[in-house]
């Protein structure tokens, strides 16, 4: 099925939802009500994603990949230092040695700690609770690196070559997940979530954790679901289910 | 030398140096090539030419902090828009990017020898030619 078509199929649709195309084959969509591009954001949204770890397969890079494509990083060949926006990340209990893989990015905190240790307030939460970088006023002193306790922020090292026209990376400023700010502006989900339900288990749940009639809001409620290192206080935007 | 041949040496020399004093001031006046501005592909620019030319980069700067602040995504100012409809095509077929001395920016900043920082980050071309073929804005 063409993106067109697709689109006028879910025209009027709103929220996340699952289409049942044929028996056993269904398409995950997410059709939000897009902006006006003359409208500012406001707090009454606050962007978040549930991710089902229990969804997640054995050594399955589908989410990374897909940010790869959308923002244009990767390639490099410097894997200490290449810039990195999303991780597929196993943890394993010394104990038991059960592993389990989760995708670790930003976690677009209420009390982001990269906030508050930045000079020049280059780092900044948008009010529908995205933290990005302005790379506008980013000197790269690299302070938010440190205080991130996610490891979610890089540097980039070398000039960067052919950018995407809507995810501008350049060398000497720091980068991170923007949650496809882009994207979300244009009424869309992020890659991420979208390559991993097309492709994938569905483990990544994206939506408006302010919006009680929200797929995500309600399943926060109905879920138990931990934030990797609540006891910091940062409030993540992101929440983790099977963890 | 004659009367009258002295007066006409005096007179080709005063000629000589009235078509080089001429000459030289052609020069000068000509000064070097002016910059040839690819024109844009859609019908009208966003904003009145002589406005763009000098206040472009106070547009594109407010619409930065706008868009990256507060998410406000106006197509009129925006860079890729300005991008899209002054592709200049290359060889290849795809847009030439900045480091073409062809490209829309260059062609002016390297006459007015002032660096544009933008596209050490922003693409300085359009993902497809189409795209820019398209846009009117």
């Amino acid at each position: 099925m063409s993106a067109p078509d697709r689109r006028e199929l879910l025209r009027g649709l709103a929220g996340a939802a699952t289409i049942a195309l044929a028996p056993g084959v269904t398409l995950h969509v997410f059709e939000a009500q897009a902006r006006a591009p003359d409208q500012k954001v406001s707090a009454k949204t606050r962007w978040g994603m549930l991710i089902d770890v229990g969804k997640c397969g054995d050594g399955c890079t589908a989410c990374v990949e897909a940010c790869k494509t959308e923002n244009g990083w990767g390639g490099g060949t410097r894997s200490r230092t290449d810039a990195q926006w999303i991780r597929a990340l196993t943890v394993r209990d010394p104990k038991t040695k059960a592993a389990v893989t989760l995708p670790m990015m930003c976690q677009h905190c209420a009390n982001p700690p990269c906030v508050d240790v930045c000079p020049t307030g280059a780092s900044f939460r948008r009010a529908d609770g995205i933290v990005l970088v302005d790379k506008h006023i980013c000197i790269g002193c690299r302070y938010c690196v440190m205080a991130c306790p996610y490891g979610a922020r890089s540097f980039v090292h070398e000039a960067v070559t052919d950018p995407k026209p809507h995810a501008p990376r350049g060398k000497g400023t720091v980068e991170s997940c923007t949650l496809c700010v882009h994207r979300i502006d244009a009424g869309h989900e992020p890659a991420c979530a979208e390559a991993c339900a097309d492709r994938a288990g569905g483990a990544m749940l994206f939506g408006d954790l302010n919006d009680p009639d929200s797929e995500i809001a309600k399943r926060v409620v109905r879920y138990r679901t931990v934030k990797v290192r609540a006891d910091l206080g940062c409030d993540p935007g992101v929440a983790y289910r099977n963890l | 030398m004659t009367a009258r041949g002295r007066l006409v040496l005096v007179a080709a020399l005063a000629a000589l140096v009235a078509v080089a004093a001429g000459a030289a001031a052609l020069t000068r006046f000509k000064g070097t090539d002016r910059p040839h501005v690819p024109r844009g592909q859609g019908e009208a620019c966003v904003a009145d030419t002589d406005w763009i030319r000098r206040n472009h980069m106070v547009a594109l700067d407010r619409q930065r902090d706008a868009t990256v602040h507060e998410g406000l995504r106006t197509p009129r100012f925006s860079l890729a828009g300005c991008l899209a409809c002054h592709a200049v095509a290359g060889e290849d077929g795809r847009a030439v990017t900045a480091a073409d001395s062809r490209h829309f920016c260059r062609v002016c900043h390297d006459y007015a020898a002032v660096r544009v920082d933008c596209f050490d980050c922003h693409a300085s071309r359009p993902e497809r030619m189409a795209e820019a073929a398209g846009s009117k804005r």
